[in-house]
């Protein structure tokens, strides 16, 4: 039995530090290749579109709901003891510095990272990556380096987006449900706001978009088996991502709040 | 001319190729035959670098390619078309796109002898006025077609085919076929093809080697090879159940 759970723990852990080992190294072959950033400004326009633009819709629905019930849930634990006049303040707060950048990239996980690595994934099992290599063609450059910088580029740019729709979610509850005026909730935002939040949510969201990006095509790189690899690939790559995002979430929480 | 010495791989400590030896000349057909499973597409992505071999060298027009930096075997394989099994196509792509990748990518032309060049090689492959459909749209035939005007696009010395007939019905199968003898006659390519096809081996091979339990156990001429002793050859290009291969 204890053979079985050492076994086991020992394979977790190889796998683990080959994971990190390849996306370390799949990170340092795209920086590498970024000097052709320019020349290949059209694939990374065309991937900031698909990461960015088409991410809007899902990006919105999610942000109101999630300011909406934030202010619900902060009176519900205000009730009696604070203020209601200080909801704008703790519900703002919570979304410049987790709520937002955390939220926004664990849809971009599902959305983009699972997407690139199904797109990356079929690629490899159709024997169109090794296409790229026979013309010549560096996949990295091609195909990694782009999705990286535009995810890296569009997390943050979602996060402001995802920010504001998520206060303004909150400001409708305070207003319509609560009896809060638009100037009492609006005032406790201003009161709370500082740019080291915004900057720290931000921070987030910029290392968030790496590592959507970076383990999207790292699982599509090494795909294997057909179908079957494809669909195994899009949920590891979601799993992955979400993990490290948490991961790196605390981190960079103690580092910089 | 391609040499291999020595070639060796193994996947999950099995070993796909032992130390193969062939040598390749220039402007020929070179068919490489073998049961499924025998280690042809390997070998074939070790000839164009696709794949890393664990001992032995590999030689194009004296150039050793096994040891070279990722950016040097980059420079090697602007020598080499290949034209994959289920073709590759970019799913994402117009056939116009995918034949002009290479060339676009590597800045050989200009936007109006891209577009020329394209409709050359899809008239050379019979597929004239297809630029803008997509692969979802082309049969497999068609597929394999525009994957050669693809291959062909960079004016390669060398022209890989993996498996060029699997699939087709027997007429475009030998259409493809007269497509290879084209490509070595008239464009003078090196072409190195990899089938189980021996209609297909017979009529384009200049020499035919076959591939046995990842050994070259027999290299020779199509005449050679219709009248060899070699039990293995024998049953393999008789196409016949019972003998020295085992079904598996």
């Amino acid at each position: 039995m204890w053979q079985r759970a050492i076994g086991f723990t020992g394979g977790f852990v190889l796998d683990m530090v080959e994971v990190s080992g390849g996306l370390f190294l799949l990170i340092g072959r795209i920086l590498k290749q970024s000097r052709m950033l320019m020349r290949d400004r059209k694939l990374l326009l065309e991937q900031m579109l698909l990461i960015g633009v088409n991410s809007l819709p899902l990006v919105f629905v999610i942000a109101i709901f999630t300011g909406a019930v934030s202010a619900w849930q902060a009176a519900y634990q205000f009730e009696g003891k604070i203020s209601l006049s200080l909801l704008g303040s703790a519900v703002s707060t919570a979304i410049f510095i987790e709520l937002g950048p955390v939220l926004t990239a664990i849809i971009l996980a599902g959305r983009v990272g699972a997407s690139i690595a199904a797109e990356l994934g079929t690629m490899k099992v159709t024997e169109q990556i090794d296409a790229l290599e026979s013309l010549a063609i560096n996949p990295v450059r091609y195909l990694a380096m782009p999705r990286f910088f535009a995810a890296m580029a569009m997390t943050p740019i979602l996060t402001i987006f995802a920010d504001f729709i998520a206060i303004f979610g909150s400001y409708l509850v305070s207003y319509v449900l609560l009896d809060l005026t638009t100037h009492m909730f609006f005032d406790s935002v201003q009161e709370a706001f500082t740019l080291r939040s915004v900057f720290g949510g931000l921070l987030k969201a910029f290392v968030f978009g790496a590592i959507i990006s970076a383990v999207g095509c790292y699982i599509g790189f090494r795909t294997m088996g057909g179908a079957e690899g494809v669909g195994r690939a899009t949920i590891q790559a979601f799993v992955l991502s979400s993990t490290l995002i948490l991961m790196n979430d605390y981190i960079l929480a103690t580092i910089v709040f | 001319m391609i040499e291999i010495r020595n070639l060796k791989k193994s996947f999950n400590g099995k070993a796909v190729l032992r130390n193969i030896d062939l040598d390749i000349p220039k402007s020929q057909s070179h068919i490489i035959i073998g049961r499924s499973g025998s280690g042809k597409s390997v070998l074939l992505k070790h000839i164009i670098g696709l794949i890393r071999p664990e001992g032995g060298q590999i030689f194009v027009d004296g150039e050793e390619i096994c040891g070279l930096s990722n950016h040097d075997l980059y420079r090697v394989r602007r020598k080499f078309g290949m034209l994959f099994q289920g073709a590759a196509l970019f799913d994402s792509m117009t056939v116009e796109a995918n034949i002009a990748l290479g060339v676009r990518e590597h800045r050989m032309f200009s936007e109006s002898e891209i577009k020329k060049l394209v409709a050359e090689r899809l008239e050379m492959v019979g597929l004239p006025g297809i630029q803008n459909m997509r692969p979802a749209e082309l049969s497999g035939g068609m597929k394999k077609r525009v994957g050669l005007a693809r291959a062909l696009m960079m004016n390669p010395e060398f022209v890989l085919f993996d498996e060029p007939t699997t699939g087709l019905d027997p007429i475009m199968a030998d259409a493809i076929n007269d497509l290879i003898i084209y490509c070595t006659k008239q464009l003078r390519v090196t072409s190195i093809v990899v089938t189980h096809d021996m209609v297909s081996a017979y009529k384009v091979g200049d020499l035919i080697s076959m591939l046995h339990d990842g050994e070259m156990i027999f290299t020779g001429t199509p005449d050679e090879v219709r009248h060899t002793t070699n039990p293995v050859v024998k049953q393999f290009v008789e196409g016949k159940a019972e003998g020295p291969l085992q079904i598996y």
